[in-house]
């Protein structure tokens, strides 16, 4: 049984990771059909990666290793994290070696490597990219951890199968330190994933840009693996974001192949809806000027906090 | 934890969105978002008022919950978006102090409000009673947004949801005002969102502008 | 006299000495005190280290030495807690002694082998600062401690700046520790017995309690850097050379510590829960005080110096909530609290001291200290960048080094205080968990900045030769003090088990054996919290491999190297990166009126446009400057007694005679 469990935990982070491009396409596609346009299809990032994966990398001579070693983090650290965030079951293979509070520390692994590298060519964009990615990190990290908290001090574990487990075990009962808590993620990870009210995925303009700048001098295999690891990215938070609200239908350890297959399905309808939300969002909304960009996150960061106030005046 | 029926869960709820309007009130800085924060707010309150009238059986709640559905998500919304038309009011507000600064003051008001309200909800026997201190919050968040911001209008509307805290302070703590205060208050509040909306024309006649700070050279030197 | 750890140490205490003395033999003569001696020192702290670990696991032994004020013996104790203190002292100290042993040079200033005496008289003082058992004796090694530091901070006397960093220093410590003086005097509780034996006897007064917490506080906080009195760490560490402030930051610092924990914990037996508020709002504070500082600071050891007030402000902030905690009676929860804080300060010791080194061997290479002319060091200097970046991703707080799990550990401390009896309190928390995390961030902002502005990109000024990597010895005290940090994270039950000895002799509860394995941390229960920083590290590196090898097995390896793209500009020169003051930009524009700023911007028409920003800090003005004035008015006053003629003054002298004698009368 327990062969059998490592070996479903394996796979199912191997397809979470297959899938994860899949998941940025979705989301374009949906804001191609919002916006009246046809759009690339929804397989567009995996042939974005095969174009990349094939080229010969270009690398600036003044690079170091450092600035070649950091994809390779970057991934590395977006791909274990995958393996650690419950994704279609509780049953991952590293719950119990890192909590959310670790979770949150890959992710800023990921996060100080790539400011890192950019500013390792020595170019004005890497460092201003480096500088913005880093003004945006350094409240979004302590917000997302407030939203963690709430949702810990709810179910008294920091652990996120645990979390799930206590939501899902009782009857439904409605938080409204989540709410807080919720309205707050939303607006981390719109910003994480540099989404549209912060940054703008699609354009390469040199003023209002922020991870974009920080790719620029990457090529090839590089890029490749700094999209996938972006698509990744996505992929937890938006995994995070499902497993802390809307926790139902993710299969327990034990479980039957019929339940496995249910829970798989049950997730991946509901990363699509995550998708289709997304792209809503960021049709529904402009991109704030960059000087904007901290309040925003500043107001994620109080409302977060706000709903751990509201949790220890209501206890719930 | 304590397990809750469902309808206080509903109020808990309610009670929470009320404070992140009043927050989102805080931040907004165009007029006419503000409004329509204003209306979602008396939306809320309404419903959180007919559901504390279901659970406590206290009939002369739905009334209220009536009223304030009509005069505040419907009634004073609506003149106010008239009046912004007609006064042609689209800037964005400009406030005395930066976001940030007047959240960090909003949190710490919230704190202070919650460990005000605490020795006073122990004494209620309402359901609702430990929502006493979001109310209260609710009440001070839309003070310091009044005293925050420049515009007339937006003064107006801090003023109408200071109005919205305590209408849900009596309704959480002692199931509501008599009748007769209610209605008189929220006759008072038409009225004077009216006098207020002539005001404004005036003020604009004078200086051709809706700043406040015109109203400093009033004053005799 | 058997051969116990105690006698052990204080043998190694006294070497210190007899080393230090040694170097006045030839004082000029750099490879006798540098090469010789400074390794010696460091095989003892080393020593020092190992014998410490045993006491800590061993029985508390005390003794009592005959040397001082007749009458007056000293008195020492090896508990568990000041065993912990030495082992930190040890371990820090070997790498700095190492790194130190490659580092001082010939030159003007102080010479070498009188340096090595100061030095070495400093570690052996604070030895025993951490060893005393009675008010004497602490504040003799308290003081010689100061004074030591002080001349190792004025080893460039000739510099003007140099000499007021010291006299600020010298002037702050002293202040704190008349602060000290009068805590102890409050906590003999009327026996006037100075012995801690007799502290801990005497029934205070909750009252008395309170001001003898709050005199320690006073004292401590002001060799600790707490809020407002911790002007003098940035004045003080970039004037003092870098080994010495690798010392003072990375160890000094932790002497303020364990007192404050000696103080509150020990002597202090009945503690009062809203000691723990006071202190955890101070430190809370400081933290976010400090880390704002340190990212728009523009000398590396500034910056450094207010990283080092952030992470005395995080742990005086654990500290807190461990009294809070003892205060309602929470051993548990107060033994977490406590080991976290306790943990944190063995983890600041090895990666700050580490950093202090790095900017060291920087300066040596290149001859800078401001950051807006350093860049692209990588390149020339492998070894020391490679550390660097150790100590930054460990002070960055990120798993599964040494700085993660300490924050980890007071982050789930903070996630109990819900269980706590009081509203007030219960409010509080969020915002202290709040203000936490946002200075931690920041911390990670701030390494990005102090790591990618000094090593990456390209050399700010291109003019200046080629620097060389640091020498053998200075490359073994920072391998030394980065594996520790790597070792410190990764192993974390070897430490909870030792400070569990320390959490059951202060609390009188523990974590137990369950709380940390060999694999994973799990205080109080699994299903609430574990952290294993093994299987999370080895995790990293096999997914980093795996993706790798992939990429490289499955698609071909080719590269091409050509110029750097920049947008398409015609030109770019290394000017135009971002300076230390334009990647601080972010943070001064939000955390605008934390500072006073100076700004001068160029217009259009300037020939020579200058950019020029001071941000300074606020505290001087609100406080130091009318204590300042305060001081020249009544000095001005006093002043009038000095007329310069004799026999007014031979006047003064009879009238004070006459007034004692009417006091006799």
């Amino acid at each position: 049984m327990n062969a059998l469990n490592f070996a479903l935990a394996i796979s199912e982070t191997v397809m979470a990771i297959a899938l994860a491009p899949l998941l940025l396409g979705l989301v374009d596609q949906c804001r191609a059909w919002l916006q009246n346009r046809r759009g690339a299809g929804l397989l567009q990032p995996y042939r974005t990666l095969r174009k990349l994966l094939k080229k010969d990398a270009v690398v600036a001579q003044t690079a170091s290793p450092l600035f070649r070693a950091s994809p390779y983090v970057q991934f590395g650290a977006m791909a274990l994290a995958t393996a650690i965030i419950p994704i279609f079951g509780t049953h991952s293979l590293l719950a119990t070696s890192a909590d959310t509070i670790a979770l949150v520390g890959l992710f800023a692994i990921a996060r100080v490597f790539t400011a890192l590298a950019a500013m390792d060519i020595g170019t004005a964009f890497g460092t201003l990219g480096a500088r913005r990615e880093m003004m945006i990190g350094f409240l979004s990290e302590p917000a997302l951890l407030m939203v963690f908290f709430t949702a810990s001090l709810i179910t008294q574990s920091t652990l996120l199968p645990n979390i799930v487990i206590t939501m899902t075990s009782h009857e439904l009962v409605i938080y409204p330190s989540l709410a807080f808590a919720a309205f707050a993620f939303v607006m981390v990870l719109l910003a994480e994933n540099a989404r549209i009210p912060i940054d703008n995925p699609s354009t390469h303009l040199e003023l209002t840009m922020i991870h974009e700048a920080m790719v620029l001098e990457y090529s090839a295999r590089h890029l490749a693996l700094i999209e996938w690891a972006t698509a990744l990215k996505l992929l937890n938070f938006a995994a995070i974001g499902l497993a802390l609200f809307l926790p139902w239908g993710l299969s327990a350890p034990g479980d039957g192949g019929l339940a496995i297959a249910a829970s798989l399905l049950i997730a991946l309808a509901k990363l699509a809806l995550f998708c289709a939300v997304l792209a809503l969002i960021e049709t529904m909304s402009a991109k704030l000027r960059i000087f904007r960009a901290p309040e925003f996150l500043g107001t994620a960061f109080l409302l977060a906090v706000l709903g751990l106030l509201v949790h220890q005046l209501l206890g719930s | 934890m304590l397990k809750l029926s469902l309808a206080s869960q509903l109020i808990h709820f309610g009670a929470a969105l009320l404070l992140l309007t009043a927050f989102a009130m805080l931040t907004q800085r165009r007029v006419l978002s503000l409004v329509n924060l204003f209306a979602w707010q008396g939306l809320i309150l309404s419903v959180s008022t007919a559901v504390v009238a279901y659970s406590s059986v206290q009939h002369h709640l739905y009334v209220s919950a009536a009223l304030s559905l009509l005069l505040k998500v419907i009634l004073l919304p609506l003149i106010l978006r008239r009046l912004l038309k007609r006064l042609n009011v689209r800037w964005d507000n400009e406030t005395l102090l930066s976001v940030p600064t007047t959240m960090l003051v909003g949190i710490v008001l919230v704190v202070f409000a919650f460990s005000l309200a605490q020795p006073i909800a122990e004494l209620s026997t309402s359901i609702a009673r430990s929502t006493l201190g979001i109310a209260l919050a609710v009440v001070m968040l839309s003070f310091l947004m009044m005293i925050t911001r420049r515009k007339a209008v937006s003064q107006v509307i801090g003023f109408l949801a200071m109005e919205n805290g305590l209408f849900f302070a009596a309704t959480s703590a002692t199931y509501g005002m008599p009748m007769v205060v209610e209605l008189g208050v929220a006759l008072d509040v038409l009225v004077g969102t009216l006098i207020l909306g002539v005001f404004f024309f005036q003020i604009r006649e004078q200086f051709d502008s809706l700043d406040l700070q015109h109203l400093e050279q009033l004053k005799e030197d | 006299m058997s051969l116990t750890p105690l006698s052990i140490i204080l043998a190694l205490v006294l070497a210190w000495f007899a080393v230090g003395l040694l170097g006045l033999i030839a004082p000029r003569n750099v490879a006798w005190v540098g090469r010789t001696l400074f390794p010696l020192g460091a095989a003892m702290g080393l020593a020092m280290a190992v014998a410490a670990v045993l006491a800590i696991f061993g029985a508390t032994e005390t003794r009592i030495l005959a040397i001082g004020l007749p009458d007056l013996p000293m008195h020492l104790r090896l508990d568990a807690l000041s065993a912990f203190f030495l082992a930190l002292i040890g371990v820090t100290t070997t790498g700095i002694s190492l790194f130190a042993a490659g580092y001082f040079r010939g030159g003007d200033g102080t010479a070498p082998g009188l340096m090595g005496l100061q030095y070495h008289v400093f570690l052996a003082s604070m030895a025993m600062v951490v060893l005393a058992d009675d008010a004497f004796a602490f504040m003799v090694a308290w003081e010689t401690m100061a004074l030591s530091s002080y001349f190792l901070v004025t080893t460039q006397h000739r510099v003007p700046e140099v000499q007021s960093a010291g006299f600020l220093y010298l002037l702050l410590a002293h202040i704190g520790a008349i602060s000290l003086l009068l805590c102890f005097g409050v906590l003999q509780g009327g026996s006037w017995q100075f012995t801690f034996d007799a502290m801990r006897a005497a029934d205070l007064a909750p009252a008395w309690a309170s001001v003898a917490f709050g005199l320690a506080l006073f004292g401590f906080g002001a060799k600790a850097g707490l809020l407002p009195l911790h002007v003098w760490l940035p004045e003080a560490h970039p004037a003092a050379p870098s080994p010495v402030s690798a010392l003072m930051s990375g160890v000094m610092l932790k002497t303020a510590i364990y007192g404050m924990v000696r103080v509150s914990f020990d002597l202090l037996p009945h503690t009062q829960w809203r000691w723990g508020v006071v202190v955890m709002v101070v430190g809370g504070l400081t933290g976010l005080f400090g880390a704002v500082f340190a990212a728009v600071q523009s000398d590396m050891k500034r910056l450094l110096a207010y990283s080092s007030i952030e992470n005395i402000g995080l742990i005086f902030s654990g500290l807190g909530l461990a009294l809070l905690f003892r205060g309602m009676g929470m051993g548990t929860l107060s033994a977490l609290a406590l080991a976290a804080t306790l943990y944190h300060c063995l983890n600041h010791a090895q990666f700050k001291s580490l950093l202090f080194l790095v900017t060291g061997s920087v300066m040596h290479a290149t001859g800078e200290r401001s950051l807006g002319k350093l860049g692209g060091l990588l390149r020339h200097m492998p070894w020391v960048a490679g550390m660097a970046l150790i100590g930054t991703l460990a002070m960055a707080g990120l798993p599964p080094l040494n700085g993660f799990v300490s924050e980890w550990l007071l982050l789930q401390s903070y996630l109990l205080t819900p269980s706590l009896p009081h509203t007030l309190i219960n409010m509080l928390a969020p915002l202290g968990v709040a203000v936490f995390a946002l200075t931690t961030a920041l911390a990670s902002y701030v390494l990005v900045k102090f790591f990618g502005v000094i090593f990456l990109g390209q050399s700010r000024e291109p003019t200046a030769p080629p620097a060389r990597d640091a020498g053998l010895l200075e490359r073994a005290g920072l391998i030394w003090l980065a594996a520790t940090s790597v070792l410190l994270g990764l192993l974390p039950v070897l430490v909870l088990r030792a400070l569990d000895r320390v959490n059951l002799e202060l609390i009188g509860s523990s974590l137990g054996e369950r709380a940390a394995t060999w694999w994973s941390v799990m205080p109080l229960s699994s299903e609430r919290a574990s952290y294993s920083p093994l299987a999370l590290g080895i995790g990293i590196l096999v997914c980093v491999a795996l993706t790798f090898l992939l990429v490289r097995r499955l698609y071909h390896g080719r590269i091409r190297l050509c110029t750097p793209w920049g947008c398409g500009y015609p030109q770019w020169t290394p000017r135009m990166q971002d300076t230390a003051e334009g990647f601080g930009q972010p943070i001064r524009r939000v955390f605008e009126p934390f500072f006073e700023v100076q700004r001068q911007t160029p217009t259009a028409f300037d020939s020579a446009p200058k950019y020029r920003v001071v941000v300074t800090d606020r505290w001087w003005g609100l406080i130091y400057a009318p204590i300042i004035r305060l001081v020249q008015m009544l000095s001005r006053w006093v002043s009038f007694l000095q007329q310069g003629n004799i026999s007014l003054y031979l006047l003064y002298s009879f009238a004070t005679l006459l007034t004692l004698l009417a006091f006799v009368l």
